[in-house]
């Protein structure tokens, strides 16, 4: 970066969190930005796809209600009903059909043109969610085992007894109470955060050495930046379907470690 | 050269989740080529490990933009 520097006047700026804060679409307002346009189209794709495809309910699908189908069993089977049990896994199938199909549209945001900007990059929309999250994981456990009975399920571990509990409780406490919103939301958000970093690193990195650079030399490294962006791109479009899956897939299993009989 | 040095520090902070992650895939895929009928299980298995693994990664990243 310091040759190129010194090769041409003005130097190359690399991409930072700076990058993420978009100005508001319209009046003065920092409510109305892009992200959160984002979140709200999102939000009536989702209504719309899974309103559009369960409508009709024929016996016999078309292929947008096989589709529709085919999505909703996924989270159905392979999140909800593996992780909660097949006992009483269909009263929290909606929630998880919802994050999942939510959190996915957001996130492949980052790859479709001209939107381009994953939602959760933006640390308030994911602490809303973990949020959600939350509340619904605590509620039922409440709502299972008492106020007292649950703090004492997610804090007292079975089998332990004796002067270590001092130890263990405080610790169990932490790691189920108040670690994992924030590990959750953290790891959807610098998901999304990083690997959108890394395509604007090669695309602005790729642009800058091939246009202002000033020297012949560095074209071909552009043009490599360039085909690095794009294989990144391929990386992230695994990344983004694996985040959201894996967010979904721990709400799944922070219902489920609520709702566990003591043994 | 600019830039800060956070992010040398988180460049060797993610080597420690970086094997611990390439050895969860390493057990999940030994596990589904031995026992190909135990994919489903082993998947959730080997994410929730992989997020388990990952949450060091991230709160590295974090603190690097951060500190």
């Amino acid at each position: 970066m310091s040759l190129v520097r010194l090769a041409s006047g003005e130097s190359f700026t690399p991409p930072g969190p700076a990058d993420f804060r978009l100005p508001p679409v319209f009046g003065d307002s920092v409510f109305f930005t892009k992200p959160y346009f984002l979140l709200v189209l999102a939000a009536l794709l989702v209504v719309w796809f899974f309103v559009a495809t369960s409508r009709p309910s024929a016996v016999v699908p078309s292929r947008l209600q096989f589709a529709g189908e085919a999505a909703y069993n996924f989270v159905r089977n392979s999140i909800a009903r593996d992780v909660i049990g097949s006992h009483e896994f269909m009263k929290y199938v909606p929630y998880l059909v919802a994050l999942f199909f939510f959190i996915l549209v957001n996130n492949y945001f980052a790859l479709i043109p001209f939107i381009q900007y994953p939602t959760f990059s933006q640390t308030g929309f994911v602490y809303g969610l973990a949020l959600l999250t939350w509340v619904v994981y605590n509620g039922v456990g409440i709502r299972r085992h008492g106020f007292v009975g649950y703090w004492k399920h997610q804090s007292v571990p079975p089998g332990v007894k004796g002067p270590i509990l001092g130890l263990i409780v405080p610790l169990e406490f932490m790691s189920n109470i108040l670690v994992r919103p924030f590990t959750l939301s953290v790891r959807l958000f610098a998901n999304m955060f990083a690997g959108h970093l890394l395509l604007l690193l090669f695309a602005l990195g790729g642009e800058y050495l091939i246009l202002e650079a000033g020297n012949a030399v560095y074209i071909p490294m552009g043009v490599l930046s360039l085909l690095m962006g794009l294989i990144v791109s391929g990386l992230e479009m695994l990344v983004l379907g694996i985040q959201a899956y894996v967010f979904t897939l721990l709400t799944a299993l922070y219902i489920s470690g609520a709702l566990a009989e003591e043994h | 050269m600019e830039g800060n040095v956070n992010m040398i520090g988180y460049g060797l902070a993610a080597i420690g989740p970086g094997v611990g992650i390439g050895l969860i895939f390493a057990a999940y895929i030994n596990g589904v080529a031995r026992q190909p009928e135990a994919q489903g299980r082993l998947q959730t298995i080997a994410f929730l490990g992989m997020a388990l693994t990952e949450a060091l990664a991230i709160i590295g990243i974090a603190l690097a933009f951060a500190l």
